[in-house]
């Protein structure tokens, strides 16, 4: 177990070291950041006294390992947009992102479990047919466009919520909240939803499918020939099985969101980390498109160890293994 | 005393193609305390009979005429929810595989719990104590600890043992036990059937046991019947349907299994051809392919010897720098293979015999030893480059007829393979055509060869695979457990095959398999394995009549076969 862990964390970290040094790489070679940081009227000398200054005269590893070093330090450096330390632009931007992605993901779940559970024990009812139809409905059209149509529907034509912006916040230290206020939420809905519906339709298609394949397996028919009642054999039999497969799927998808929030975030003018990243291409402002790069793989890496955590958690199989 | 009857039992499965009679007009019963052996080859219906009595046949069968009595209640009456009540009340069920019957994520003791608690008012600790009672009683030693394992903490014979505890512990009348020891070894299989017999006897438990093993049944059943396409053929007590067969089925079944005491030069195997090699006249196909494969002074037999090789397999890691010790498939084995001989290898699953061909082939790299093949010095693994002459002159044939053949290959493709891999024939025509002759000679039709594998029985499988390992023109052929799958009959046609061809070609032969009766019958000489070490080898009569280590006369002991004065009688 102790040797799993720390397998798992020096991969982690060797993704991290990947990432770190590829958005180094677009922060270095994209182009001269003295000539976009500096005017016209700059002398030539002022030019080289910043680049001495700035240490961009420094050998590539040399300045690669200042980079990761200021990192680890919590130095982030400065956009080249606002002036404003990125680490502050980024913390700012953090919560919203990530509430919108929990709630996104707690929709998904809490809608997209019990309809997979239940379309896979009544494959054949007209309930779980239609349901099946609507997900594929779901998972054909693109974020952009569900968006688009509930802000057309609950904003426009019923006006019954705002169709963006985030409102009702409330602050817990430096952390801004939209969940504590009715308000808040009334804000969170519309993208949350946009944002979860895709999640859901694959949470639901995939527990169905994991769940009638383990319905078939023998340890199943094997409850089934001792009488255990219907209920304990669906939940505690079935279900336990069924979740191990889901679980990558939805921790990898966790990180999609978190990362691909973008488009929703666009579409809703929600104030995450994505629309601070489009607004970002547009200035060329690269060293808040790196470091948005490294939180993104870094969030990835947490979700991963915590599914693999889980893993073990649900399957005595992982955990230390004893003579028989 | 009648505890179930069944009587004209029909049992259908629609489809698109009509309705598929699956059992028809069987009629069976089973007293307190009797083991009712259900005996036939798979589509029998034997475990659909089965899944009929305890109401869970799969979808869409149905039962269609008949009646189901388990004692005074009706079964085809109950509702489906008073149906699942008498699930594990009064009936009980034992599945073949113990990996994969037991729920993987929970507690043995949770599963029994919970199983007595479906059935009746029991506390959780007086459940728990009768559960490690019945654990004990069935032969798990320290139940009382053992009990909060999960399943995969025990061994296979264990988790059968905590199968039957489970299907016990709410004290059935009747068990339905479909193929309990057909994944065990043998000295498990005799534990698991011995208490199965003591079960009957003790608790008057009624058995409806149900196998393809003739030597399961003759060893615990008190009456037997033998099922064929859904028909019952036979019926009756075991000794008289199995040692004075009256139906022509019978005769024939008894026929093809194998016996331990004794070696047949061939099956009697009804129908055509009896499924040997054909003989072959100089126009058909086969004559071709034989011509091919004795052409061109290939024919002198190779023999093989192993000197003291040793395989290891790294152990789990334990911690950041510790391993568990290193597992030894293989402990310093010694062996040769006479040329143009067979040589039987036996022992019990893990005992090292797939490692050894593994070996052999080239697929694992031994710590230590040496080989030879054919007097030549035969390199390990990695050391074997591509082009190496072994490559081609080893075959295999292996256990399972399905998976070893590529579904997305048709026949002509798979059986090409192995002529334009080793560069015996550039032109594609050619290849089509030798392909096509190497298949009338293992006795398949012309039109198999542009046909794909899932259009084949296994026996045809298996034939298929034998075909191209031929087509590589080896001399030396190692078949690994080549006819464990199959059903004794085509088993019996797959061993005149292999026996055929191998005296035909002289071929030397390695035979891994499990099963002493089919190794006597093949074998000139036997080595016996046990947990990686050769325990014993000499001719094939000495092994089985005069056996020097008890070991082997353990395997000889235990394992099921009819007593040879049943015949006689």
């Amino acid at each position: 177990m102790a040797w799993f862990l720390i397998k798992r964390l020096a991969q982690s970290v060797l993704v991290m070291v990947a990432v770190a040094f590829l958005a180094f790489s677009l922060f270095r070679f994209v182009g001269d950041p003295v000539s976009q940081m500096t005017g016209v009227e700059t002398s030539v000398e002022d030019r080289e006294r910043l680049r001495e200054e700035l240490g961009l005269n420094d050998p590539f590893a040399l300045q690669f390992l200042r980079f990761t070093g200021d990192l680890l330090q919590g130095d982030f450096g400065y956009s080249y947009r606002t002036r404003q330390p990125v680490g502050e632009m980024i913390l700012d931007r953090l919560p919203a992102t990530i509430e919108l992605g929990v709630v996104a993901l707690l929709i998904s779940l809490v809608v997209g479990i019990p309809a997979g559970i239940y379309t896979a024990l009544r494959p054949k009812g007209v309930t779980s047919q239609s349901v099946l139809l609507l997900t594929l409905v779901g998972v054909s059209i693109p974020t952009f466009v569900i968006g688009i149509m509930l802000i057309f529907t609950f904003g426009v034509w019923l006006n019954w919520l705002p169709t963006f912006g985030r409102g009702g916040t409330v602050e817990i230290g430096w952390w801004e909240s939209s969940l504590l206020r009715p308000e808040g939420w009334r804000f969170l809905i519309l993208p949350a939803l946009t944002l979860g519906v895709y999640q859901l339709t694959l949470t639901m298609r995939l527990v169905r499918a994991e769940m009638m394949e383990v319905m078939r397996s023998d340890h199943i028919r094997f409850a089934t020939a001792r009488g255990v009642p219907w209920r304990r054999l669906h939940f505690r039999h079935a279900l336990p099985n069924t979740m191990i497969p889901v679980i990558t799927i939805i921790g990898l998808q966790f990180g999609g969101v978190i990362a691909f929030s973008i488009v929703t975030e666009s579409v809703f003018q929600w104030p995450g980390m994505g629309l601070l990243f489009l607004e970002s291409i547009r200035f060329v402002d690269i060293p808040v498109m790196s470091v948005y790069l490294v939180v993104i793989a870094f969030f990835f890496v947490v979700v991963n160890l915590a599914v693999d955590l889980l893993y073990v958690a649900i399957d005595p199989r992982l955990r230390v293994r004893e003579a028989a | 005393m009648t505890l179930l009857s069944v009587e004209d039992l029909t049992v259908r499965f629609p489809s698109r193609f009509g309705e598929l009679t699956a059992v028809e007009g069987v009629s069976l019963s089973i007293g307190p305390g009797e083991i009712h052996g259900l005996v036939g080859e798979s589509g029998a219906g034997k475990s659909t009979i089965g899944a009929a009595v305890i109401g869970l046949l799969p979808h869409p069968g149905y039962v269609a005429e008949g009646r189901l009595r388990l004692g005074e209640t009706d079964l085809r009456a109950l509702s489906p929810r008073a149906a699942h009540r008498l699930r594990g009340d009064r009936i009980s069920m034992i599945f073949q595989d113990p990996q994969t019957s037991l729920d993987p994520l929970m507690t043995v003791e949770e599963q029994l719990i919970e199983t007595m608690q479906a059935h009746s008012d029991i506390s959780r600790r007086a459940a728990r104590e009768r559960a490690v009672d019945l654990l004990e009683e069935i032969g798990i030693r320290d139940a009382e600890s053992r009990i909060s394992s999960y399943p995969h903490q025990f061994s296979g014979g264990m988790r059968q043992r905590v199968v039957i505890a489970l299907a016990l512990c709410t004290d059935p009348e009747l068990i339905i036990a479909d193929e309990p020891t057909t994944a065990l070894d043998v000295a498990v299989q005799s534990q698991v059937l011995a208490l199965i017999r003591r079960l009957a006897d003790e608790r008057g438990i009624g058995f409806l046991l149900i196998t393809h093993d003739i030597g399961v049944i003759a060893q615990v059943a008190d009456r037997v019947t033998v099922l064929r396409g859904g028909k019952v053929m036979e019926s009756g007590a075991t000794r008289q349907v199995l040692g004075q067969p009256a139906h022509d089925y019978t005769r024939d079944l008894m026929d093809s299994v194998p016996p331990i005491d004794r070696r047949l030069e061939r099956f009697r195997v009804p129908g055509e051809g009896g499924g040997g090699a054909r003989h072959a006249q100089d126009d058909r196909p086969a004559a071709q392919a034989r011509r091919w494969l004795t052409a061109e002074g290939e024919t002198e037999p190779v023999g093989l010897s192993l000197d003291e090789v040793t395989v290891r397999f790294a152990g789990a890691r334990r911690g950041l720098w510790t391993r568990e010790a290193p597992f030894v498939a293989l402990d310093g084995v010694s062996l040769s293979v006479r040329p143009g001989s067979v040589l039987g290898l036996v022992g019990e699953s893990g005992s090292g015999k797939s490692t050894l061909a593994k070996v052999i082939t080239g697929l694992v790299s031994p710590a230590s030893g040496q080989m030879s093949l054919g007097g030549e010095a035969l390199p390990a693994a990695k050391a074997r480059p591509r082009g190496h002459a072994a490559r081609r002159l080893i075959q295999m044939i292996f256990q399972d007829p399905f998976s070893s053949l590529n579904a997305r290959h048709d026949v002509g493709r798979i059986l090409g393979e192995p002529l334009w891999l080793y560069g015996l024939e550039p032109d594609a025509k050619r290849r089509r055509a030798l392909s096509a002759a190497m298949l009338d000679l293992v006795g398949l039709p012309a039109d198999a060869i542009d046909k794909y594998p899932h259009q084949f029985s296994g026996g045809q499988r298996q034939r298929i695979a034998i075909a191209r390992a031929l087509l590589a023109r080896p001399r030396f052929l190692i078949c690994d457990e080549p006819t464990s799958a199959l059903d004794v009959s085509i088993q019996a046609q797959v061993l005149n095959l292999l026996k055929d061809l191998q005296s035909l070609f002289g071929l030397t032969v390695l035979f891994i398999s499990h099963d002493l009766a089919v190794v006597r019958q093949l074998a000139d000489e036997v080595a016996v394995m046990q947990s990686g070490k050769l325990v014993e080898a000499g001719p094939t009569d000495q092994i089985f009549e005069r056996p020097r280590a008890d070991y082997t006369r353990d395997l000889l002991r235990l394992t099921p076969v009819m007593p040879a004065e049943w015949r006689a009688a």
